[in-house]
C-alpha cells in the first residue's frame, strides 16, 4: 500500500475511534464553531464603530479572515500529531512505536489524529465566506477559485509547516512548547487583516519571515480583482502562496534535524 | 555469518547536571553542565538465527539501550552492529520491517479500535499482501486463543489478554528476529505462563530467533539456553545459565524435619541457614561432600522424618552474581 492510501487508512481509523464518543466529538465541534463565531463578531463590532480599516470594508475583511481561517482549520484538523509531538510521543516514549514501523515518521504523525472538532472552525469560517461573498462584488470565476483554492493549499501547507516546527522543537525540549501558538493562533490573528493597516517592519516580517501574507493577503487581492496598494506587480498576486510551500519544505529540513538528534540521544 | 553481530558497542548519552531546588534549575536554564552516562561500555556479542537469548541486568544496566540499538531507534556512539546484514540505525525502515518487536510497558495498539482494526491496518502498514494476511493472521488468533477478542476495543482488554494480542500484531509481518522487552510485567501467573509457552513455541517450531530481556528469573529458566548479564554497560558473562550458577553459587541446600528437637549440627564444610525447633536447613557444597555421604550422615545419628534437597532460587544466584561483579543499581 502506497503513503498515500496508507494515510487515508489512518484517517479512517482516526475518524472510526472518534465516532466511539459521538456526543464528545459532536459537542467539541459546537463549542469550535461558537468559539469562533464570537471572533468575527468582534471584527464586524470594530468595522461597525470605526468604518473602513486601511481602506477595506467589513465584507473584504471578512474574505481575509475567512479564507485565513479555513487554511488553518484544514491545519489543524490533519496536523494533530505534530502539535501534539511533545506531550503524546517524546515525553511518553511513544515516539519509539512509531520509529519501529516501517513507515516515514512523517506520515505516521500526520495519520495519527483528525480531528472532527475542528470542522467547527472550518464550518464557520466557509460560513463568513458565503456571507462575505453577497458584502462585497466578487466574481467567482474559474480563475477566481482556482487562486482561492491555490492559497488555501499554500496556506495549509504553511500552517502545517509551522505545527511541524513546532514537533523538531520538542526534540530538544521534550514538550510541546506553548510558545509556538504565537505563531499559529497568533498568525491567523495577524493574517485575517490587510496587510497595509500594519508597519512596515511588520509587514516584512509577514512577507518574508513567516510568509502569512502570501497565502491570503496576496491571493485575497487578485480574487477581489484589486492591485496592490502597497504596490507588489500583478503578476506576483496569485503566485505568492508557492511560499507557503516553501516553508513547508524549509520545516521538514528542520524534522530531519531532530530526527537525527532523537536518534542520538533517544529521549 | 550470524543473524545479530554486535561488536564492541558504546554508547554514552550526556546528562544535564542540576543543582537542586528552584534556583539550581532556573540558573540550569541560563547555563548547563553536562555529565556524560556511558550506558553502554563495550558490548560484543552475535546470536545465530533461531536461538533464543535472555538479556538479563539490574535497572540501568543497558538492557534497554541495547535493544533500542538493535531495533534501530538508537544510533551508538561506537561499535558496530549488523542485524541480517542491515546496519539497524542506517536502514531503520528496511530493517524494522524484519524484526517484530513487543514491549510489556508499552503498547502497540490503537487504545479506541477493536483488536481487529488494528490488525488490518498493520497489514497495511507493513505491506503484507491480503492472502498472506489472512493466512498469518488465522494462525496466530489460534495460537494465541484470540478468536472472542478480536471485536472488542483495546481498552476494553485486561493486561494479559492485551499481551496476547500484542504478540499477534508484533508478528503478522511474520518477522525472523522477535525483540521482547520485558513481555511478562505485571502479568498474572496464567497469563505469564501463556506467554512463556508462546515465546517457546514461536521460537521451537517457527525457528523464530527471540531476544528477551527480563527482570523475571522464571522466564529465563523457562526459555532461554544462553544467558547474557549486563551490568553498568558491561558484557558480565555469556553462556547457558546452569554454568552461571555453577559458577557463582554452586551450594545445595538440605531441608530436614526431625522426629525430635532439631540437634546442633557441626559437620565440616556445612553451614546452618536456618533452623526451627524440629527443622534445619543446611547449605553445603557437593563437590566437597556428595549428597548421598551427607543424608546418610545425618540419618545416622538423628532421627529424621523428612528430607530434600534443593538449589538456591534463581533470584539468588542472580543477586549473588550482581554482588560479585559490583553490578547492583547505579
Amino acid at each position: 500500500m502506497n503513503a498515500l492510501a496508507l494515510y487515508g487508512r489512518y484517517v479512517a481509523t482516526s475518524l472510526r475511534a472518534q465516532a466511539q464518543y459521538p456526543a464528545a466529538t459532536l459537542m467539541l465541534t459546537a463549542g469550535h464553531f461558537a468559539a469562533t463565531a464570537i471572533e468575527i463578531l468582534g471584527v464586524f463590532a470594530l468595522f461597525d464603530r470605526f468604518g473602513p480599516v486601511g481602506g477595506w470594508s467589513f465584507g473584504e475583511a471578512a474574505v481575509f479572515y475567512a479564507l485565513v481561517n479555513i487554511m488553518f482549520s484544514i491545519a489543524d484538523l490533519l496536523s494533530r500529531g505534530f502539535e501534539a509531538f511533545g506531550t503524546d510521543f517524546v515525553r511518553t516514549g511513544a515516539f519509539d512505536r512509531v520509529l519501529l514501523r516501517p513507515r516515514a515518521a512523517a506520515l505516521q504523525l500526520a495519520g495519527y489524529e483528525v480531528r472532527l472538532s475542528r470542522l467547527g472552525r472550518l464550518l464557520q469560517a466557509s460560513v463568513v465566506l458565503i456571507l462575505a461573498s453577497s458584502l462585497v462584488p466578487i466574481t467567482w470565476d474559474a480563475a477566481a477559485v482556482a487562486t482561492a483554492v491555490w492559497a488555501v493549499a499554500g496556506g495549509v501547507a504553511l500552517f502545517a509547516g509551522i505545527l511541524v516546527l513546532q514537533a523538531t522543537l520538542a526534540f530538544w525540549t521534550i514538550d510541546s512548547l506553548e510558545i509556538m501558538n504565537v505563531l499559529t493562533y497568533g498568525g491567523v490573528q495577524a493574517a485575517q487583516y490587510p496587510l497595509n493597516v500594519y508597519a512596515a517592519w511588520f509587514r516584512r516580517v509577514l512577507t518574508f519571515g513567516l510568509p502569512l501574507a502570501c497565502v491570503a493577503y496576496y491571493p485575497v487581492l487578485a480574487i477581489l480583482k484589486r492591485p496592490d496598494p502597497l504596490g507588489a506587480p500583478d503578476w506576483f498576486l496569485p503566485l505568492a502562496p508557492i511560499a507557503g510551500f516553501a516553508f513547508l519544505a524549509l520545516s521538514f529540513v528542520a524534522w530531519r534535524a531532530g530526527m537525527a538528534r532523537y536518534a542520538s540521544t533517544g529521549s | 555469518m550470524p543473524q545479530i553481530l554486535v561488536e564492541a558497542l558504546a554508547k554514552t548519552y550526556r546528562v544535564a547536571e542540576r543543582a537542586p531546588g528552584l534556583t539550581g534549575a532556573l540558573r540550569g536554564l541560563v547555563r548547563r553542565r553536562w555529565r556524560p552516562v556511558h550506558a553502554l561500555a563495550d558490548v560484543s556479542f552475535s546470536l545465530e538465527a533461531g536461538e533464543l537469548l535472555a538479556f538479563i541486568g539490574p535497572n540501568g544496566a543497558g538492557k534497554s539501550t541495547t535493544v533500542k540499538i538493535l531495533s534501530g531507534i538508537l544510533r551508538p556512539t561506537s561499535g558496530r552492529v549488523e542485524v541480517d546484514g542491515l546496519v539497524p540505525y542506517e536502514d531503520r525502515v528496511r530493517h524494522v520491517a524484519r524484526i517484530g518487536v513487543v514491549f510489556g510497558q508499552r503498547s502497540q495498539l490503537w487504545w479506541d479500535l477493536p483488536v481487529i482494526d488494528g490488525f488490518d491496518l498493520l497489514a497495511d502498514i507493513y505491506r503484507v499482501g491480503p492472502e498472506r494476511y489472512r493466512r498469518r493472521r488465522d494462525e496466530l488468533v489460534a495460537m494465541l486463543r484470540l478468536e472472542p477478542l478480536l471485536d472488542q476495543p483495546v481498552r476494553q482488554l485486561s493486561l494479559g489478554q492485551r499481551m496476547r494480542a500484542e504478540f499477534a500484531a508484533a508478528l503478522l509481518h511474520d518477522p525472523t528476529i522477535l525483540f521482547l522487552d520485558e513481555p511478562t510485567i505485571g502479568l498474572d501467573a496464567p497469563s505469564k505462563l501463556a506467554v512463556r509457552d508462546f515465546v517457546r513455541q514461536l521460537n521451537r517450531e517457527q525457528g523464530v530467533t527471540v531476544l528477551l530481556t527480563t527482570h523475571d528469573m522464571h522466564d529465563v529458566e523457562a526459555l532461554a539456553e544462553r544467558v547474557i548479564v549486563i551490568g553498568q554497560g558491561r558484557l558480565l558473562t555469556d553462556g547457558p545459565f546452569e554454568s552461571l550458577r555453577t559458577s557463582v553459587l554452586a551450594e545445595r541446600r538440605l531441608h530436614i524435619d526431625f522426629a525430635g528437637p532439631a540437634p546442633a549440627l557441626e559437620m565440616p564444610g556445612v553451614t546452618v541457614r536456618a533452623r526451627s525447633e524440629r527443622s534445619l536447613e543446611l547449605a553445603f557444597d557437593p563437590a566437597e561432600i556428595p549428597v548421598a555421604k551427607l543424608i546418610a550422615a545425618v540419618a545416622a545419628q538423628h532421627a529424621v522424618e523428612d528430607i530434600h534437597v534443593d538449589e538456591p532460587a534463581i533470584e539468588e544466584v542472580i543477586a549473588r552474581f550482581y554482588d560479585l561483579h559490583d553490578a547492583g543499581e547505579a
